[in-house]
């Protein structure tokens, strides 16, 4: 009987703290698109600019493609502050195994590096990471490690809330052997699709191509993006 | 048989999570839907037509709960056929869709299923309506079921305003066929049903007869 009325009364007009305003007691979440395509020569990584916390939009040119190391970058879904406190952890222990090393880390590296940390504390966190970049040894690699913690490489991966809607302009659009441009053209596409479809998506599309020379990125604002014939 | 079966499978609701589809061309509709039907895990009709009929020309999708949608179609069938006898005419693609919605919004809370009207009449020519959670709204196109999340972004990129007869029905046997692929509630077969003004033309897909992506 006691939960009962303790439930009941959570869910009153007037909240315990009235203080603060309803959106600032949410989580903060990159609910998100995020993608990353290989290509001969390197890979291009994209997402959207939306931060939410709740209903509002706490940042709305949020940049989740984030620097790992020279050559390797991640894109980052899920609880913002998880994301950003495993970046950063991750970024550290990669410096310094570079550093032991001598040469510029590889990507599958960078990649297990998030799986551990991702697995070991499945429980607490909510993330789900797409790690892209370029090394001598195997080229472009995209690894993707969703939530849970399993790491599997695919030529070409979605991620975050708005990933749902673009599965199936993903299968049907991606042909391997891509070239950069094409790459950037079809991510450009496939952002704008989930961005116009999923409410925690949204923005500008930022979008980055890495190679051997190094990395390039580019922004497209929204009244840029491409149009579709009904939207 | 019955020995043999989980406890979990009798206590799932029957489910056609499920893929649906329905779009306009000049002259006349394309409608189409995957044929799984889900009690939980396990799938109890690998083989059901979820495109019903209506009236003559006109047919409705159904998703959802499967008992909900198929009681819907029929309720609507009966007084579609009675309205149609009043006015001694074949009866509008929106007054059926009338009937699905005053259904759908009256019970509400209640029933689980979302059904998308399609078909041809004289006065509008082919025309799509959907009727989610009690709305009524007419749209070029539409999907619903749990696999049309996954298709959004692919509707959205390859629907053209004024697409043949024979595009429409590969846009549509396209759109189910990569969402059976992602989505674990839809697969089986497709089927089609194509209505223009000399009246409707069902169609089915083998499993192995649809289009492949580049990952199949």
């Amino acid at each position: 009987m006691a939960a009962c009325m303790s439930a009941n009364r959570s869910e009153n007009a007037f909240s315990a703290n009235d203080l603060v305003p309803e959106w600032a007691q949410e989580e903060v979440s990159t609910g998100t698109t995020i993608m990353a395509v290989e290509f001969d020569g390197g890979v291009v990584i994209g997402a959207d600019s939306r931060t939410t916390t709740g209903a509002y939009i706490a940042n709305r040119v949020t940049d989740k493609l984030t620097p790992i190391h020279d050559h390797i970058f991640c894109c980052r879904s899920g609880s913002a502050a998880d994301t950003q406190a495993v970046a950063d952890a991750v970024t550290y222990q990669l410096g310094f195994h570079s550093i032991e090393l001598d040469e510029p880390p590889l990507v599958q590296t960078a990649a297990n590096l998030f799986k551990q940390m991702c697995y070991r504390y499945r429980e607490e966190l909510m993330a789900g990471i797409i790690v892209a970049g370029w090394d001598k040894r195997k080229g472009g690699q995209v690894y993707t490690v969703p939530m849970g913690g399993m790491i599997v490489r695919q030529p070409v991966s979605v991620g975050g809330s708005g990933s749902s809607y673009i599965y199936g302009f993903m299968d049907s659009n991606y042909k391997p052997g891509m070239t950069k441009e094409e790459c950037l053209h079809f991510c450009t596409q496939a952002l704008t699709l989930a961005m116009e479809r999923d409410g925690s998506s949204g923005g500008v599309a930022r979008l980055a191509a890495i190679t051997e020379d190094g990395v390039e990125r580019r922004v497209v604002l929204g009244n840029q993006l491409p149009k579709f014939s009904n939207v | 048989m019955l020995e043999e079966s989980t406890e979990s499978e009798w206590q799932s609701e029957v489910k056609t999570g499920t893929t649906i589809i329905a779009v306009e061309f000049n002259g006349g509709v394309v409608l189409g839907s995957d044929s799984r039907v889900s009690a939980g895990e396990t799938v109890v009709n690998r083989v059901m037509n979820k495109l019903s009929l209506l009236h003559d020309k006109i047919y409705c999708a159904l998703s959802g709960s499967a008992a909900d949608a198929q009681t819907i179609a029929e309720m609507v069938n009966y007084q579609l056929d009675v309205h149609s006898i009043e006015i001694g005419e074949d009866p509008q693609v929106r007054s059926a869709a009338t009937l699905v919605k005053n259904i759908s919004y009256k019970y509400k809370e209640e029933l689980s299923a979302h059904l998308i009207v399609a078909g041809w009449d004289r006065r509008g020519g082919g025309q799509v309506f959907v009727t989610l959670n009690g709305l009524l709204s007419r749209q070029p196109f539409a999907v619903g079921g749990s696999g049309s999340s996954y298709v959004y972004g692919f509707v959205d990129a390859e629907y053209q305003k004024g697409m043949s007869k024979e595009d429409c029905q590969q846009f549509v046997v396209n759109t189910i066929s990569l969402a059976m692929s992602r989505d674990g509630s839809s697969g089986g077969v497709a089927y089609l049903v194509t209505i223009d003004e000399k009246g409707a033309e069902e169609k089915c897909i083998l499993g192995n007869e649809l289009p492949t992506f580049y990952d199949q």
